[in-house]
């Protein structure tokens, strides 16, 4: 079996901050890190090449210093690390950028064929879910989002079944593979590296490729110029005008405190006891 | 499979990654264990880089590491509640030449630097903490740490772990950290558009200025304050003894007292506006000569920090990290080129080097400074006050003669540390800095 996981290089959102005047985010001494959300995918990926053997190959497009994202997942046990960098993946949107991720995955399968592919359920610097059904789209993949369990692989008989997040409940579902998996986050934890592990990833070399070698077709397609997006303001959110305020414990029964917390909310926000009235009378 | 390293260098601080970056220069294969989640992770100083130490182990840094504006004014005040009498020292000759001192972020310098370590060849690990060295008899074979298969063997550890280096102490190198002899730093970095801070300031791009501080700001305990300015932030912070907080009646906290520091009358206005990016405390090992431990023996040598190698009088610490960093990784290269065992016989030259070099020669000169300050509190509280009380008198104009002036500051010094106490204090620091 044959997994890629895909995985983006961000700055470590706890750290982040915003510039005081442009609004932009001071990237400068703030930490890169792996997508947190990636994480979750690659350990699902390496729980299944644990029970079916094979292979788990990491894929990243960006920067030269990415690479130090790829080594980290090689030391949790990827076999093998591509980054995809070339100056003309510059200012990719998710478009572009799951046009350059889905051509590298194709170039990773003349290698040994590519059974499924593993993102995490977004980035945590862009929000936006799309890279991954982008991929599974342009590669033609089955496409399953939200994952929150892999119930069975059945190998032989091409499928998989799993369990995935849907509003009010959970959905169970079985397809065909090659498919592409977004994982959910808090599914599993990932393992702790083990110290020869982490001498074998320093020592990795991780392999680059450029535009050519992630077989590229359409130049237009990548890069600034594939990216339709276009960001045309950003602002800070205004502050909120509310303060927090603390209820006393101590001297009333649990009773009094509940029925005190509902009456504050209800003064500050009416609908919300309108809407629990009308809920109740319907 | 076994691993084993000609050196395992644990930390990647200065004295780390200079020890790391000259042996795998040096053609050593080199294994750096660092506990943060990156180099400069959990590293703390001012910070200062002093140029002289770095040109000698990456002669070219200048083209590459992240500088944040070269000094070219200090400024000693000595504060009382209300004022400051300081000397200023500003040179354009600062401006000529490769410059001399620099501030610096270190979450970014030393992220740099450790980046100059792995191209030199070395391998570096990072959030992985040694828990123990490993020992073959009375000689260091390597070092384990807190990872499944975490033992790696060696030639030779430089322990480089840092202040509170738990590692010589748990190998019993030497004994627990002892209060006096650890001072407790707090500082802020205030974000500050570049354009502000040099009109503040009244400096050029890229032209910075230090501000050290001595006085009442430390409430009575012995210690320091400083203001240094970066790119786009100023850094200010307060250090005293570890002892003094502990012994102090009023219980000062090391917060309350940089609080109180950045409302002061001189100081609130350079830093006003600034928005505060980050803050942080650290230790700082100040017991000077007396209080370095032994530095070397059968298979491991202590740089930095972890040796107490900080000239507390001059402000001096990272330049000193990185010269016995520097120094240890030399004398394992000889060493290894010479056919060497790394015994103790081998690595006592490191300290008979370190005595002949600027790093113990300054702290010999300085061994009875931290004593003297010790039981003289009256450097921090009284002449603080002395002083500024003289300057603002002498500088008021009300129809009193000079003369008379001249009389009454001096009979205010003499009435408050007496005659005999002048010149002892005078006496006091005359020896300890001659």
């Amino acid at each position: 079996m044959h997994i890629v996981v895909c995985i983006k290089q961000v700055p470590d959102s706890a750290q982040i901050r915003v510039h005081p005047v442009t609004n932009t985010i001071m990237r400068q001494g703030v930490p890169a890190i792996v997508n947190p959300y990636d994480l979750f995918a690659l350990e699902e990926a390496l729980r299944l090449k644990d029970k079916f053997g094979g292979r788990v190959t990491v894929l990243c497009m960006g920067p030269p210093q990415a690479e130090d994202s790829l080594r980290k997942c090689v030391s949790f046990g990827a076999d093998d690390a591509i980054l995809v960098t070339d100056r003309a993946f510059a200012g990719a949107d998710t478009l572009a950028t799951s046009y350059a991720l889905a051509s590298a995955v194709k170039q990773i399968g003349k290698e040994q064929a590519v059974d499924m592919v593993f993102t995490g359920k977004q980035t945590v610097d862009g929000d936006t879910a799309q890279v991954g059904p982008g991929i599974a789209k342009r590669l033609g993949l089955q496409l399953l989002t939200y994952v929150s369990r892999i119930v069975e692989v059945d190998l032989e008989g091409r499928s998989i079944t799993i369990e995935r997040r849907a509003e009010g409940g959970v959905q169970v579902l079985k397809t065909a593979l090659p498919c592409l998996i977004t994982m959910l986050e808090n599914t599993n934890t990932m393992r702790f590296a083990s110290m020869p592990a982490m001498i074998h990833a320093a020592r990795t070399q991780v392999r680059k490729w450029n535009k050519d070698q992630a077989g590229i077709e359409d130049v237009e397609k990548i890069g600034l110029k594939g990216s339709p997006t276009v960001v045309s303001k950003v602002f800070g959110p205004t502050p909120r005008n509310e303060k927090a305020e603390m209820l006393l414990v101590e001297e009333s029964s649990l009773r009094d405190v509940s029925l005190n917390l509902i009456q504050r909310l209800f003064t500050r926000h009416p609908i919300i006891e309108q809407e629990l009235l009308e809920r109740q009378s319907a | 499979m076994k691993e084993k390293f000609d050196v395992i260098v644990v930390g990647a601080g200065p004295a780390g990654n200079a020890a790391a970056y000259v042996a795998a220069k040096g053609g050593l294969s080199v294994l750096q264990i660092e506990r943060g989640e990156y180099p400069g992770s959990k590293n703390v100083q001012g910070a200062i880089l002093y140029s002289d130490a770095l040109e000698k182990i990456i002669p070219d840094f200048r083209d590459e590491a992240p500088l944040e504006r070269h000094i070219i004014e200090q400024r000693q005040w000595v504060l009382n509640d209300d004022s400051f009498i300081g000397a200023h020292f500003r040179s354009d000759a600062f401006n000529k030449g490769p410059a001399n001192r620099y501030t610096i972020i270190r979450a970014q310098f030393d992220k740099w630097f450790a980046s100059k370590v792995r191209e030199a060849g070395a391998l570096q690990i990072c959030e992985t903490t040694v828990q123990h060295l490993i020992k073959d008899g009375e000689q260091v074979v390597g070092v384990q740490c807190d990872r499944e298969h975490g033992d790696v063997y060696a030639d030779v550890v430089i322990l480089a772990d840092g202040v509170n280096s738990v590692l010589a102490r748990k190998a019993g190198f030497h004994g627990e950290i002892e209060a006096q002899n650890v001072a407790l730093a707090v500082k802020e970095i205030l974000f500050m558009p570049e354009e502000v801070i040099q009109e503040r300031f009244n400096i050029g791009e890229n032209e910075g200025v230090v501000i050290e501080m001595l006085g009442t700001i430390t409430d009575g305990l012995m210690g320091t304050g400083f203001l240094y300015t970066n790119k786009e932030s100023l850094t200010i912070g307060v250090g005293c003894m570890l002892s003094d907080f502990k012994a102090s009646e009023k219980r000062t906290s090391p917060y309350v007292m940089l609080e109180k520091m950045k409302q002061h009358p001189s100081i609130a206005p350079l830093i006003a506006g600034g928005e505060m990016k980050e803050y942080c405390a650290h230790l700082i090992p100040e017991g000077g000569y007396r209080a370095v431990p032994k530095v070397a023996g059968n298979g491991w040598m202590i740089v930095g920090d972890s040796g107490g190698f900080v000239n507390a009088m001059h402000r001096e610490g990272s330049n000193l990290a990185m010269t016995t960093g520097r120094m240890a990784a030399e004398l394992v290269i000889e060493a290894k080129a010479a056919g060497r065992q790394m015994t103790e016989a081998t690595l006592k030259e490191y300290t008979r080097r370190l005595k002949d070099s600027f790093v113990m020669k300054d702290l010999h000169k300085y061994r009875n400074m931290p004593g003297i300050f010790h039981h003289n509190k009256q450097f921090f509280t009284e002449y603080p006050d002395l002083l500024t009380g003289a300057a603002r008198h002498m500088l008021t104009v009300d129809g009193v003669d000079k003369k008379t002036k001249e009389k009454q500051v001096m009979s205010s010094f003499r009435k408050t540390r007496t005659l005999p106490g002048l010149f002892g204090d005078a006496f006091k620091v005359w020896r300890s800095v001659r």
